[in-house]
């Protein structure tokens, strides 16, 4: 269940934003994503969840494994919170969703409709779905947006759960979550450089 | 996938969730048909298969923008790109939600307008029958053609450009059997184009479905 991503580079629109990228992500450990706007932190997801082709590199361990949420809930306003979640269960084949429910205190909206819920309670309901998907390894683009301090305390907590029963988390964030983990900085710099070629040495 | 048809169904029934617009917009068109070439009986009942097929094919063309551009918009279509779904069997269900939703109550509303377009007795039947094969052509292709432009802004209008030329085989045919029905006439050539075009598309379009569907959601 590690992921393994080998000599990286992703596109985003045909334009190359991240080149040379290489981590290990274990079993057990978060990863947290870092780096200014536009350098590619939700495309790197997007890739490693296998919605886009990478322009080069190897990613080895994500076939299959990877539960990802991007900054879109996907959750249906006409369905309740039980609805929405137990529909991702099926589609996903696992069971119960009371764990999901209980760990970002969902119980009392359970028959809300998800139209009728705040911003921050969606975003709960959001990240309510990763745990009912089963996956060991989440992909989290922004999880905190609109979520208040106790909600981010919340999710940091599901996901210390989560790495305690074996699973991984590489997460995109701005804010510090107080999690045991790894910080990925990912910056212009990274590009790595192509070495000097004996013409262009001749040259300098 | 039962899981995704329920919710589609139960989503399209729900408020807001647009079921019975197109069987509005069938009953529309056919009322207006009188108005518009005068009531004469003889006249309305030559005409009463195409027109019959024809409202039916636009009141299917009306749903189609909605197919997969409320679940692009609210993320779902990449959560189920990422799910162990393969995208062929999800726009599969789509198309099968859709005609359910759309093509069915089509095929049972269309004898009830045949009366008020004075559609002969022998026509009913082959009316049925022709829509019966014919509205499920008519999803799988509207699939196809919401793949194609799921993620344009006001891409309505572009679908049913791509989609209509599509239909044309299917509408050749379809109301040719309603009209040969209608008259009396041997109807096996036709029936069976028309199921042959039906089977195709729904044995092709579902890989051609999933591949744009796979591009477009780069």
């Amino acid at each position: 269940m590690t992921l393994t991503v080998t000599d990286l580079a992703i596109t985003r629109g045909g334009i190359p934003v991240l080149e040379g990228l290489s981590f290990t992500l274990p079993a057990g450990k978060a990863l947290i994503l870092r780096g200014p706007n536009g350098i590619g932190k939700t495309t790197l997801l997007r890739t490693l969840a296998g919605l886009q082709p990478p322009l080069q590199g190897r990613i080895e361990g994500a076939e299959d494994q990877i539960a990802y949420a991007s900054h879109s809930d996907g959750l249906k306003p006409t369905l309740t919170v039980v609805e929405n979640l137990n529909f991702w269960a099926s589609v996903f084949g696992t069971q119960g969703i009371q764990p999901a429910l209980d760990a970002f205190a969902l119980n009392d909206l359970a028959d809300r409709h998800a139209g009728n819920l705040s911003a921050g309670q969606k975003r709960r309901l959001g990240l309510a779905r990763m745990l009912v998907t089963g996956r060991p390894i989440w992909m989290l683009d922004e999880p905190t947006v609109s979520l208040d301090q106790n909600a981010v305390k919340m999710f940091a907590d599901a996901v210390r759960t989560h790495l305690g029963q074996g699973g991984s988390a590489l997460i995109a964030t701005h804010i510090d979550l107080g999690l045991d983990g790894e910080v990925l900085d990912v910056g212009p710099n990274k590009a790595k450089p192509k070495p000097i070629d004996d013409f262009d040495g001749g040259f300098l | 996938m039962i899981a995704l048809l329920l919710r589609d169904l139960k989503l399209a029934l729900r408020a807001g969730g647009g079921f019975g617009l197109g069987l509005a917009f069938f009953l529309i068109v056919t009322v207006l048909v009188p108005f518009s070439v005068g009531p004469q009986s003889s006249l309305l009942s030559t005409i009463a298969p195409g027109i019959l097929w024809l409202g039916a094919l636009l009141a299917c063309l009306l749903s189609l923008d909605r197919l997969l551009a409320l679940d692009w918009e609210d993320g779902s279509l990449d959560l189920l790109a990422t799910a162990p779904l393969p995208l062929e069997s999800v726009v599969t269900i789509k198309a099968l939600a859709h005609w359910l939703t759309t093509g069915l109550p089509l095929v049972l509303a269309a004898p009830f307008l045949g009366v008020l377009l004075n559609l002969p007795v022998p026509g009913f039947s082959w009316l049925v029958i022709s829509l019966l094969i014919g509205t499920p052509a008519m999803s799988v292709i509207g699939t196809f053609g919401a793949a194609l432009t799921v993620g344009l802004k006001r891409g309505g209008l572009l679908l049913s450009l791509l989609v209509l030329p599509l239909y044309v085989p299917t509408l050749i045919f379809g109301a040719e059997v309603a009209r040969r029905g209608a008259m009396g006439m041997e109807t096996q050539t036709p029936l069976l184009m028309l199921a042959g075009i039906t089977a195709a598309t729904i044995a092709l379009l579902p890989f051609a479905s999933a591949a744009v569907l796979r591009i477009n959601l780069r």
